[in-house]
């Protein structure tokens, strides 16, 4: 074990690296460039083993790791926003050929106007590709979740990829200390990858052809079952890692002096970093209120919320919007509640295309909530302007 | 080498959906006669992926991936990545896709896959229209050619996809038809044998994408080559050489025919002829004919 300081995209791309993907096919977009720059150094300076394939889109750049994926290969990528955009049909792709690639996307806001600032809509976009989805809060979250991606993504329950998020600039160019296990520690806890199927001369077998109607909804069933046995899953892998390693930031959601809350916020990635600080302060003033930060959209982790309804009224912060309704966190807390809870759910919008939310805005939202001031679902960003 | 020294390994098997005198099947079972089983398929949408089955059946006895339409050339590179860090560089990596998904939506992912190098072979069979999705325009489909979305002739000529593949400098690329399977064959087996990104485009008449009659297939690509509208070239180490009655007419041993023999055969044409001939549109088609032939002798001098 030893410690380094770096951005969250060199750690990602130092956790790509120590994961021994085979290939790496990506294509460059800020803010996850340093990503792609990272991998290329460990290739240049020979850390890196595999085959890297600088491919001439994001589309490309997940068709070939399909391509890699359905020959066997451990596969990683990276990108962000409309790269992310542009591979959405392929991630539909990844997912119903059930192979287990491990994406990072560094959330960035959507143009035009050309943003290239934290935004969750990017992946809140790709919500129902069968994707699971992590959203991470500091760069030992990033490095650890990669790892923890891989065994998540290729046990024999799960068989599904898996895209790693967090936010662009706040994290992907932000120096922490990061603690990094050694080579053969990471190899002992990630396994070898056992192909569930793949393409094979001695065993030809066509995959993906046409199915017709009869057979179709048992494949889209079999990878709900995959993403809530996932959810069985990650707490397991969360808890082996940290007997193994330490560090640990919660398993489907990071509960932060939520004992006795009457309140608890839900927020996610940088913002639930944020959120820690703001609830310190309220704390001080002697309010009731926790935090939740939710690590995992997909697989929805509908009980836990359930869960914290019991105790406390929540809060939810969403750096995303589905024009048309509402925040798509704020959404989903409430569809996890109907007909088990009578908890009241309270929304937030803030953060869009970068905008700057600090803790002390995190602390008005609370406030205006648990002071009987809220009038209804809230773009904090616009307020006073 | 002659039709009765193929191999008589059959990859296609029978019991596909292919139409009756389809030439996707003829040549495909050429093709992999000569690749043989240790080959690995990637197919993006077109009339294969129809063609090759119904889950959990297949008519292909080699391992298939189908992919996205614009993504096979993308998908085999992830393959071929994959193959060579588990030291199976003996398998044939290949791409077999429709004029649509080479001349249109997949030309970004094969132009990238050229550029990086990558060792596959990429065989377009150019039927110059989609004909999986009911006979629509491609970037292939010739002038005055009547398709769905060109109900009165096609106003535009195809794109030279030759001269596109060409300028990536790759190390092989040809072209064939499925009328001569010797010519096809022996084309497969040197891209086989080339490390790097290879090419070959098969021209595949169509009966019911170019209306003529299902037994015509053959007929009608002879005419291809014979009129001088579908030449058969190999591409190798930056020299141009032309192939069987394509040799002959590069070299002014044979005359062409005129290219009306082959578009009076097809229904698709059969606004250049009726109710009376259009004198204007045939006499472009055949100039457009022309004057690709001058090119290639300008290549030459």
């Amino acid at each position: 074990m030893r410690v380094i300081i770096d951005t969250g995209n060199y750690i990602s791309a130092k956790a790509a690296q120590m994961a021994k993907p085979d290939v790496v096919a990506a294509y460059p977009i800020t803010p996850q460039t340093t990503i792609v720059e990272g991998i290329a150094k460990y290739v240049e300076d020979g850390e890196f083993s595999g085959e890297y394939i600088c491919v001439e889109s994001e589309h490309s750049a997940m068709s070939a790791c399909i391509g890699a994926s359905a020959a066997g290969a451990r596969t990683f990528t990276a990108t962000s926003a409309h790269g992310l955009l542009l591979m959405h049909e392929m991630l539909h792709w990844a997912a119903l050929a059930r192979l287990p690639i491990v994406m990072v996307n560094v959330n960035r806001a959507i143009g035009p106007g050309w943003s290239i600032w934290a935004d969750e809509n990017d992946s809140v976009a790709q919500r129902d590709t069968g994707w699971l989805q992590f959203y991470c809060s500091s760069n030992q979250e990033i490095f650890d979740t990669i790892i923890q991606a891989y065994r998540l993504a290729e046990h024999k329950d799960v068989q599904l990829p898996v895209m790693v998020s967090y936010d662009g600039f706040i994290l992907s160019h932000t120096s922490m200390p990061v603690q990094i296990p050694e080579q053969n520690e990471i190899d002992d806890f990630i396994l070898k990858r056992v192909p569930q199927w793949k393409l094979d001369v001695d065993n030809p077998v066509t995959h993906g052809n046409i199915i017709m109607p009869k057979d179709y909804p048992s494949i889209r069933r079999a990878m709900q079952d995959a993403q809530e046995k996932a959810l069985e899953l990650i707490p397991e892998i969360t808890e082996e890692w940290r007997k193994r390693f330490g560090t640990y930031h919660g398993d489907l959601v990071e509960c932060y002096r939520c004992d006795d809350a009457e309140f608890i916020l839900i927020a996610v990635g940088a913002l639930g970093a944020e959120s820690k600080v703001a609830i310190d302060e309220l704390r001080e003033k002697g309010r009731r209120v926790g935090l939740a930060r939710l690590r995992v959209f997909r697989p929805f982790p509908k009980q836990a919320v359930v869960e914290l309804a019991k105790k406390a009224d929540l809060i939810v912060l969403d750096r995303n919007i589905s024009v048309g309704m509402e925040g798509a966190f704020f959404s989903e807390v409430k569809a996890a509640l109907y007909g088990s809870s009578d908890a009241k759910v309270y929304g937030y919008i803030a953060g869009l295309g970068g905008k700057d939310v600090t803790y002390k805005d995190i602390e008005a939202m609370c406030e205006k909530v648990m002071d009987g001031k809220y009038k209804g679902y809230e773009w904090y960003d616009l307020e006073g302007e | 080498m002659a039709i009765k020294d193929m191999s008589l390994e059959e990859i296609v098997l029978s019991g596909n959906a292919a139409c009756p005198g389809c030439p996707s099947t003829m040549g495909l079972r050429i093709v992999f006669k000569a690749l043989g089983k240790k080959t690995i398929l990637v197919i993006p949408a077109c009339c294969t992926s129809v063609i090759e089955s119904l889950y959990p059946y297949t008519s292909f006895d080699v391992p298939v991936l189908n992919i996205a339409f614009e993504a096979a050339a993308a998908a085999a590179s992830g393959v071929v990545s994959a193959l060579r860090m588990q030291g199976r560089e003996d398998i044939n990596v290949v791409v077999w896709a429709g004029d649509g998904g080479t001349y249109d939506i997949g030309i970004q992912a094969m132009s990238g896959a050229f550029e990086r190098n990558t060792n596959f072979l990429y065989i377009c069979y150019n039927n110059q229209i989609y004909s999986n999705t009911g006979i629509q325009r491609s970037g292939a489909t010739p002038y005055a050619a009547w398709t769905t979305t060109t109900v009165g002739g096609k106003r535009e000529f195809s794109k030279d996809m030759g001269a596109i593949v060409r300028a990536h400098n790759i190390p092989y690329a040809a072209t064939a038809t499925v009328s001569y399977p010797e010519d096809l064959f022996r084309k497969v087996m040197k891209a086989k044998s080339i490390k790097g990104p290879k090419y070959i485009e098969i021209l595949a008449p169509c009966p019911p994408g170019w209306r003529f009659s299902m037994d015509k297939t053959v007929e009608m690509g002879k005419l291809a080559v014979e009129t001088g509208i579908w030449p058969l070239y190999e591409y190798e180490n930056d020299k141009m050489a032309f192939n069987g009655k394509s040799k002959l007419i590069f070299e002014g041993k044979i005359e062409r025919k005129p290219v009306e023999e082959w578009l009076k055969l097809q229904g698709r044409f059969s606004n250049l002829f009726k109710p009376q001939r259009d004198e204007e549109r045939l006499r472009r088609i055949q100039e457009y004919v022309d004057h690709m032939w001058e090119r290639f002798k300008q290549c030459r001098d």
